[in-house]
C-alpha cells in the first residue's frame, strides 16, 4: 500500500503475528500506544470499542507522513504532491472495496462517518419517496439509523415502521414479515446491535425486504470491524461503516452501495468535486462517487485507513471473531456468575458480537462507571445513542464493556473485579 | 516515558513535560462520594408526595437517561414542602434529597441564591461567604469531575424550572437571562 508515493512506511507489517485462530492480544497492544497510559495508577483497561476503538502506530504514522510528505488537495492539481495525495485518497476507496468485497472502487463513496453514509441514503435516495410510502426500521437502531429516517419522514411524509425486539434481544422477524407490504419502499437494519451485541441475520432479512421491492440499507458501524463481511453477497443495497471504529482515524466513514442504487442517490451536499460543469445558474454533476463527495475531504485520514485495513488482513476477519466470540462467551459467563447483574441481549455467544451490556439494580451506570475508572477500566455508561431501546428494555442508562483484536481475558477479569469493588464501595 | 518510547504520545510531547491530569494524582474518588452523599444517596429524603402541589417540573438529562420529577408546595412567598422522586446516579440523587431537605423554608429570593451558589461550588469558584450550603458542600468533589456537573445540578434546574413556572417566580423579580447551561 501506497508503495507507489515512494514513501517508506515504517511499523507496518512487523511486529507480532498471531497463530491463525490464535491471536495474541497482548502483542497487539504494543502497536497501541495509548493503550500503554496508566489511568489512576492502573493500566489502562479499554473496554469502549464499540464507541472508537484505538489507533495502532502505522495508522498514527501513516496520518503524520501524509502531512509531512504528501499534503495537498485531491482531485485538483497536476503536481507531484498532488497526485499523491489523489493516490493515497483513491487507494483508500480500492482498499476499502476490497475489504467488504465490492467489485468495483465506485460502489464506495467516503463520508464523515457512518451517519452521514446513513444520512445520505436517506437524504439523497429518499428524495424519491413520498407519502403512501414506507420505511421499515427497527427498535434496537442507533440514532443514526432512526433520526435521518425520523427526518424524512417528517419531510416527505413518508411512513415509518419498527420491527420490535424479543424478549431475548432478537429482531422479530414473524412481526418484520407482517410489516413489510407493497408499500416499503426501505428496510433499514444495524447488522449488529451496539447495545445488545445481536448479530441480525441481514442475508434473510434482505431476501425477506427484496422480495417486497424494498431497498434494504444496513448499518454496519459495529459489524463490519468485528464480523467477515461481503458485500456481494450480504444482499444489502447499502452499507454504511466509520473508520473510527476500525482501528482507523475519526472523520473518515464509507457509504457502500450497489452501483445502480447509487445512481438513484441525489446529491445532497454541492459544491467542488462533486460538479463536471457549473454555469451561474445551472450545473451538472460529476460521476460516481465523487457526485456524492463535496468538497475537500479528510485526506489524512484516508491515506491513513488502509494501515488499519492491513492489521485486519494480517490478522483475518475470521480468528478476529473468534477470538472476539471467545472473550464474550468468557465475558457472560463471568458477569452471570456474579448473580446481581441483568444482562441483556441473547445468551449465545455465536448470536452476539464482542460487546456485553449489563445493569445492576442497586448501582446507577454512571456510579459503576466511575468506580471502575478509578481502577483504570474504561467502559461506557449511558443509553448508547439508542432511546428506543433503553425504554424497550426498561432501563434509562446500561454498562457496556466492548472488545477489540487486543482485549482479553485479562481485561474481562479487571472489569468483573471492578464490579465487585462498586459492589463494596456502595455497600450493597 | 523516554522520547524513543513507542508508547509515548508524541516525541515533541514526551519532552514538553507534558502529563495528562490523570496520571499526576490519584482520582479522588472519595472526594466524588463523601460520606454525606453517601447517606444522601441511600436515604434520600423529601419521596413522601405532598398534601398539596402549586408547582412542579420535569428534568431530563439525555446524556444518561436521569430523569427528576420536582414538586412544590407554594405559600405566599416562599416554599413550604418539597418532594424529590426520579431515577438517578448517586450524584443526581444525593443532591436531590439535600435540595429537599433545605429548600422547605427559603424565599424565592434565597432559593436562587442557593442555586447560584451550588453553581459556583460545582464550577470551582468561590461560594459567597455568607451562604450556607448545608450538606450540599459535601458535593464540592465534583468539580473534579465534570462530567458529573451535570449530574449535580439536574434536580436543581428543574427545581428553578418549577419556581419558574408559578407566579411566585416571577413576583420575586429574580431576572436571569434565559436559561444557563450548568
Ligand atoms: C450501530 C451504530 N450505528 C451508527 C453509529 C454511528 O457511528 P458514527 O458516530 O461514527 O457515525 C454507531 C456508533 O456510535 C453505532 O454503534
Amino acid at each position: 500500500m501506497n508503495a507507489d508515493l515512494g514513501v517508506e512506511i515504517r511499523g507496518q507489517g512487523s511486529g507480532e503475528r498471531g497463530d491463525a485462530g490464535s491471536l495474541d492480544a497482548r502483542a497487539l497492544r504494543g502497536r497501541f500506544p495509548a493503550l500503554g497510559r496508566l489511568i489512576n495508577g492502573h493500566r489502562l483497561v479499554y473496554l469502549d470499542n464499540a464507541a472508537t476503538t484505538h489507533k495502532p502506530l502505522a495508522v498514527l504514522d501513516a496520518i503524520e507522513r501524509h502531512y509531512r510528505l504528501s499534503n495537498a488537495n485531491v482531485h485538483r492539481g497536476v503536481h507531484t504532491l498532488a497526485e499523491e495525495a489523489t493516490a493515497a485518497y483513491e487507494t483508500c476507496r480500492h482498499r476499502v472495496a476490497r475489504f467488504v468485497g465490492a467489485a468495483d472502487a465506485r460502489q464506495v463513496v467516503i463520508t464523515r462517518n457512518a451517519t452521514e453514509a446513513l444520512n445520505l441514503v436517506a437524504r439523497g435516495w429518499g428524495a424519491r419517496l413520498g407519502p403512501g410510502d414506507e420505511v421499515v426500521t427497527t427498535e434496537m437502531e442507533h440514532h443514526s439509523n432512526l433520526v435521518p429516517w425520523i427526518m424524512l419522514a417528517r419531510e416527505r411524509g413518508v411512513t415509518l415502521r419498527h420491527v420490535p425486539v424479543t424478549d431475548d434481544g432478537e429482531l422479530d422477524l414473524a412481526a418484520f414479515a407482517r410489516l413489510l407490504s407493497a408499500r416499503t419502499r426501505v428496510v433499514a437494519v444495524t447488522a449488529m446491535s451496539n447495545v445488545l451485541g445481536t448479530i441480525n441475520p441481514v442475508p434473510e432479512i434482505a431476501e425477506m425486504a427484496r422480495r417486497v421491492g424494498a431497498v434494504v440499507v444496513v448499518d454496519g458501524a459495529q459489524s463490519v470491524p468485528h464480523l467477515p463481511v461481503d458485500f456481494a453477497t450480504l444482499g444489502a443495497d447499502f452499507l454504511a461503516f466509520s473508520a473510527h471504529k476500525a482501528y482507523g482515524p475519526t472523520g473518515v466513514g464509507f457509504l457502500v452501495g450497489r452501483l445502480e442504487r447509487l445512481e438513484e442517490v441525489e446529491p445532497v451536499w454541492g459544491g467542488g468535486e462533486m460538479i463536471r460543469e457549473v454555469h451561474l445558474d445551472r450545473a451538472t454533476w460529476n460521476g460516481l462517487p465523487h457526485r456524492l463527495e463535496a468538497g475537500t475531504p479528510n485526506i489524512a485520514g484516508a491515506a491513513a485507513f488502509p494501515s488499519a485495513l492491513d492489521l485486519f488482513e494480517e490478522l483475518g476477519l475470521g480468528p478476529v471473531r473468534v477470538h472476539e466470540q471467545g472473550l464474550v462467551a468468557y465475558a457472560l459467563d463471568r458477569l452471570s456468575s456474579l448473580g446481581f447483574l441483568r444482562v441483556h441481549g441473547p445468551l449465545d455467544p455465536a448470536r452476539r458480537g464482542g460487546l456485553v451490556s449489563f445493569t445492576d439494580p442497586d448501582i446507577h451506570p454512571h456510579d459503576q462507571a466511575q468506580v471502575l475508572d478509578n481502577l483504570g477500566v474504561a467502559v461506557r455508561a449511558g443509553h448508547h445513542c439508542a432511546q428506543p431501546l433503553m425504554r424497550r428494555l426498561g432501563e434509562t442508562a446500561t454498562v457496556r464493556a466492548s472488545f477489540g483484536v487486543y482485549s482479553d481475558h485479562d481485561d474481562v477479569d479487571a472489569l468483573v473485579d471492578g464490579l465487585m469493588a462498586a459492589r463494596r464501595y456502595f455497600g450493597s | 516515558m523516554s522520547a524513543d518510547d513507542p508508547r509515548s504520545p508524541s516525541p515533541r510531547l514526551a519532552g514538553s513535560g507534558f502529563r495528562f491530569a490523570s496520571e499526576q494524582s490519584g482520582a479522588p474518588l472519595d472526594d466524588l462520594y463523601r460520606e454525606v452523599v453517601l447517606d444522601h444517596q441511600r436515604h434520600p429524603r423529601g419521596r413522601e408526595p405532598l398534601a398539596r402541589v402549586d408547582a412542579s417540573a420535569h428534568g431530563f438529562n439525555p446524556v444518561c437517561g436521569d430523569e427528576v420529577e420536582v414538586r412544590l408546595a407554594l405559600d405566599a412567598e416562599s416554599v413550604a414542602g418539597v418532594q424529590v422522586t426520579g431515577r438517578g446516579c448517586a450524584i443526581c440523587t444525593a443532591s436531590g434529597s439535600m435540595l429537599a431537605e433545605l429548600v422547605p423554608g427559603l424565599d424565592v429570593a434565597e432559593v436562587f441564591r442557593l442555586i447560584e451558589g451550588f453553581r459556583d461550588l460545582l464550577r470551582g469558584n468561590e461560594v459567597p461567604p455568607e451562604l450556607d450550603l448545608g450538606d450540599l458542600a459535601g458535593l464540592g468533589g465534583v468539580a473534579r469531575f465534570p462530567v458529573r456537573v451535570k449530574c449535580a445540578m439536574l434536580p436543581w434546574v428543574t427545581l428553578e424550572d418549577a419556581v419558574r413556572s408559578h407566579a411566585i417566580g416571577h413576583a420575586a423579580g429574580v431576572a436571569r437571562a434565559g436559561k444557563e447551561e450548568p
